[in-house]
């Protein structure tokens, strides 16, 4: 299998460049993944350079560009690759090296939408109540493993990172402002009823296609801003 | 280039080193307490192996059944087969209702029952009266609690204003003029500069080490680096020959299939078809404990009635439960079932075999959280300076075999309980930087070794790991006996050996995984010896510790705790508590499900 690679090692490269790198079919199997590959890259090249840990796709380690697509290497099936494999880092955000992104702006973003619950205190006696209908508002949004892969497949993220929020913060926006027990939910929108924040939002559904956990932000998103009407 | 023994310094009130659940339930504390602390940690915090944890966290809330943290102690006691100490046991099962209400209030999205109070479910070993009838005691978000949890952690501290070293590796342990614990040196992931964060507080709680194992439930960056920097203090690990093989791993890949798809009703079959578990566990069955079921399937499959062409797994069955059930509940279940074998559960049966999963061994601590070693006269005494959470710490509330849905209890309760004890400290003694002089000089000796190039060694820390991986399957796996022990020392001699001639091929600065991946292997390592050599030690069977030559649990001689020193692989011995403060102890007995 060929595998092309942008390569990017700051301490010797003025910009990134394609590499191709060759594996001996012989060493994959049927059901291997993308990342089972790029370990085997790596015991060629140690020097490869991407991030990774749960191996299954919860911790959101290993986004990545493949072939065009934002995906997670660890829940990506090299059977349906192709033979030649494209991998770049995700788009839009600085390289810090090969496929490693500074997602520092990304992170910021989920900060400055107050991604936390704000309850009215209670004693440890006792727990919130919560209807399992009031509950079912939050699937769909709290499974979100902060990848990165819709922010970076996002336009309008890529134009404006320090403005828009983009999807993944908006999402765990929506999440809070959604959920019965938060009583910021006033506040929370307000400050989200932004030009920039959330309405840069032009519904291109680029977050949707990239979520590797089958979440749908364009959707949140849209439910947000209905939200918004209604209660403000 | 060569390091010297000059490195920009940062002092705080308190570091806590890995942010998984128990670091960042302790960060939180320590925050609101308003003490100076640091979050370091090599990855970024949600990303820390927390997350992974699917099926829930114990407590004897209450809500399903009527129920009592003494019947989850006693359980508790006797899933450990009786090695877990009793005091510390009966803290966690006190401290557990409470501390999940407050998980509730940070925000974490549990299941809920109709009448909006958190969901709980039945798990292995879980009992209500002291052993009756089964337990609905394990608090859920639908499979994702661990992913639930640790975000609603992070997510508090970023409220709060933590402040962490995101991508940052603590390399060693670092001590003063005293001796004791002062600091620690930490490399940025990212450029490669080394700097020294200096503190009388450092708390541990950097996670497991499963990646000693060739097949496990691990992240890739479980590898014990709590545990190697105390070895290297010259501090000891406890009762490191236990480590639970999950019954229910994907076959082959190793992934977490969570025991409540058992809980939800899932059955284990053999090629027959039969459901073997009531062969093993007449009463409970599928809900036995991790290790019962674990060696039960190994049994299965040894005596032939393994599925599939090479018949080396079983099926765990849940076909005949409800569609609604498992979307509802298993949900993440169904995806890791789809992702890495193609297999939709509610048609199919998922393939399963039994791999490695938690450590129950760890760094000694007291129920504060301090860590704990013996001084010349055999007495267990608080190394200044030094904590540990989590399951890199061995407290020991899990004992010789873990029950599902204590870990996430363990990392929240130790992990508030032990800030609290640094803020008691701090009130009474503020943090002093100055006069301190810290010993850099074996740290530095291990930098300076991995700088090292050899045009002539083919060896690769990639293939060192790989190999001590399989020395620990084969001599250290779900059952063990003299021979293959043996064979396993003489292996690791050999690992050793490489390991020390090894060289890096990288030098590069930024982002070099070579390097680091050569400071991890020396941590995992260093655990493959302590886990061997204490399983020598242990001529009996104890919970997850299954010896083929001496099949008995023998408390006459082995009702105690093994301490591992690193030094000339030597093991000492500790009592295990037997008196639990509000109640009467649990004396052992044959433990049958």
């Amino acid at each position: 299998m060929k595998f092309i690679i942008s390569r990017y090692n700051p301490e010797i490269d003025q910009d990134p460049y394609d590499q191709t790198l060759e594996l001996d079919d012989a060493l994959l199997f049927p059901d291997s993944m993308l990342l089972d590959a790029l370990h085997l890259l790596r015991e060629q090249d140690p020097s490869l350079a991407y991030r990774s840990s749960c191996q299954e796709g919860v911790c959101g380690s290993d986004g990545m560009n493949v072939n065009g697509k934002n995906r997670l290497s660890c829940v990506t099936s090299l059977s349906e690759l192709g033979q030649t494999v494209t991998l770049r880092p995700l788009p839009g955000l600085p390289i810090i090296k090969d496929l490693i992104i500074d997602m520092t702006l990304f992170y910021k973003q989920y900060k400055a939408v107050k991604p936390y619950l704000e309850s009215l205190p209670l004693d440890l006696e006792k727990e919130h109540l919560q209807s399992p209908e009031e509950r079912a508002k939050l699937d769909g949004s709290y499974e979100c493993i902060m990848c990165g892969c819709c922010s970076t497949s996002c336009p309008s993220f890529w134009w404006n990172p320090d403005q828009f929020a983009g999807p993944a913060a908006l999402l765990a926006a929506k999440r809070f402002v959604v959920d019965s027990r938060d009583i910021k939910h006033i506040d929370r929108l307000k400050e989200l009823d932004s030009a920039t924040t959330t309405f840069r939002c032009r519904h291109i559904q680029n977050c949707t296609d990239a979520c590797p956990k089958g979440l749908v932000p364009s959707r949140a998103i849209q439910e947000l801003k209905s939200i918004m009407v209604k209660d403000l | 280039m060569k390091f010297t023994e000059s490195f920009p310094i940062e002092t705080f009130d308190a570091l806590v080193i890995g942010a998984g659940g128990a670091g960042m339930r302790a960060s939180l504390q320590l925050t609101e307490d308003g003490h100076k602390t640091a979050m370091i940690s090599k990855v970024f915090p949600t990303r820390s192996h927390t997350v992974a944890a699917q099926g829930g966290v114990n407590a004897a809330l209450g809500n399903v059944t009527p129920d009592k943290w003494e019947w989850h102690m006693y359980d508790t006691i006797k899933g450990s087969d009786f090695l877990g100490d009793q005091d510390a046991i009966e803290f966690m099962c006190q401290e557990a209702s409470e501390i999940v209400r407050e998980l509730e209030h940070f925000g974490v999205p549990f299941s809920r029952l109709d009448n909006g109070k958190i969901y709980q479910r039945a798990f292995g070993g879980q009992s209500l009266h002291y052993g009756e009838e089964q337990a609905y005691r394990t608090c859920a978000a639908a499979d994702r609690t661990g992913h639930a949890i640790l975000h609603s952690l992070y997510q508090q501290n970023l409220r709060l204003g933590t402040t962490f070293y995101d991508e940052y590796y603590a390399v060693d342990l670092l001590k003063n003029q005293d001796g004791d614990i002062n600091g620690v040196l930490v490399m940025n992931i990212h450029d490669g500069v080394y700097k020294i964060l200096q503190s009388p507080h450092i708390l541990l709680a950097t996670g497991g080490a499963g990646q000693v194992f060739r097949n496990n439930t691990n992240a890739t960056i479980n590898t014990g680096d709590g545990l190697g920097m105390v070895l290297r203090a010259g501090y000891p690990l406890q009762d490191m020959e236990f480590w639970q093989f999950h019954p229910t791993g994907v076959s082959g890949k190793g992934m977490l299939i969570s025991e409540a798809v058992r809980g939800e009703g899932g059955k284990l079959r053999n090629s027959l078809g039969e459901p073997f578990m009531e062969k093993y566990a007449p009463r409970v069955k599928d809900l036995a404990s991790r290790d019962v079921v674990a060696r039960a399937i190994a049994i299965e499959v040894n005596e032939g009635r393994g599925c599939g062409p090479n018949k080396d797994y079983v099926h765990l069955d849940i076909s005949h439960i409800p569609n609604e059930i498992i979307t509802e509940r298993l949900p993440g279940i169904r995806e890791i079932s789809q992702t890495f074998l193609g297999i939709d559960p509610v048609e199919e049966p998922i393939h399963v075999y039994p791999t490695c999963h938690y450590m129950m061994g760890g760094i000694p601590t007291n129920i504060a959280g301090q860590v704990v070693s013996p001084d010349e006269n055999g007495v267990q005494q608080p190394v200044k300076g030094l904590y540990a959470i989590g399951e890199c710490a061995c407290v020991s509330v899990h004992g010789a075999n873990r029950l599902g849905g204590n870990s996430l209890l363990d990392i929240v309760v130790f992990g508030r309980k032990t800030a609290l004890t640094i803020d008691e400290a701090l009130k009474a003694s503020p943090a002093q930087h100055d006069a301190v002089t810290l010993n850099l000089t074996p740290v530095v000796n291990r930098l300076n070794r991995w700088l090292k190039k050899d045009e002539s060694n083919n060896d690769s820390i990639t293939q060192i790991k790989k190999d001590l991986q399989l020395v620990m399957e084969r001599g250290c796996g779900v059952f063990r006996d003299e021979p293959t022990m043996q064979k396993a020392l003489e292996e690791l001699k050999d690992i050793q050996k490489r390991l020390e001639h090894v060289c890096i091929s990288d030098f590069g600065n930024v982002f070099n995984l070579d390097r680091l991946a050569a400071y991890e292997l020396e941590n995992l390592v260093a655990i493959g010896h302590s886990t061997v050599v204490s399983a020598h030690t242990r001529t009996e069977s104890r919970g997850a510790h299954s010896r083929v030559d001496y099949t008995e649990r023998d408390d006459e001689n082995w009702l105690k705790h093994t301490l591992y020193f690193q030094e000339n692989h030597r093991v000492t011995f500790k009592p295990v508590n037997l008196t639990p403060k509000h109640h009467d102890s649990i004396v052992p007995k044959p433990r049958v499900y």
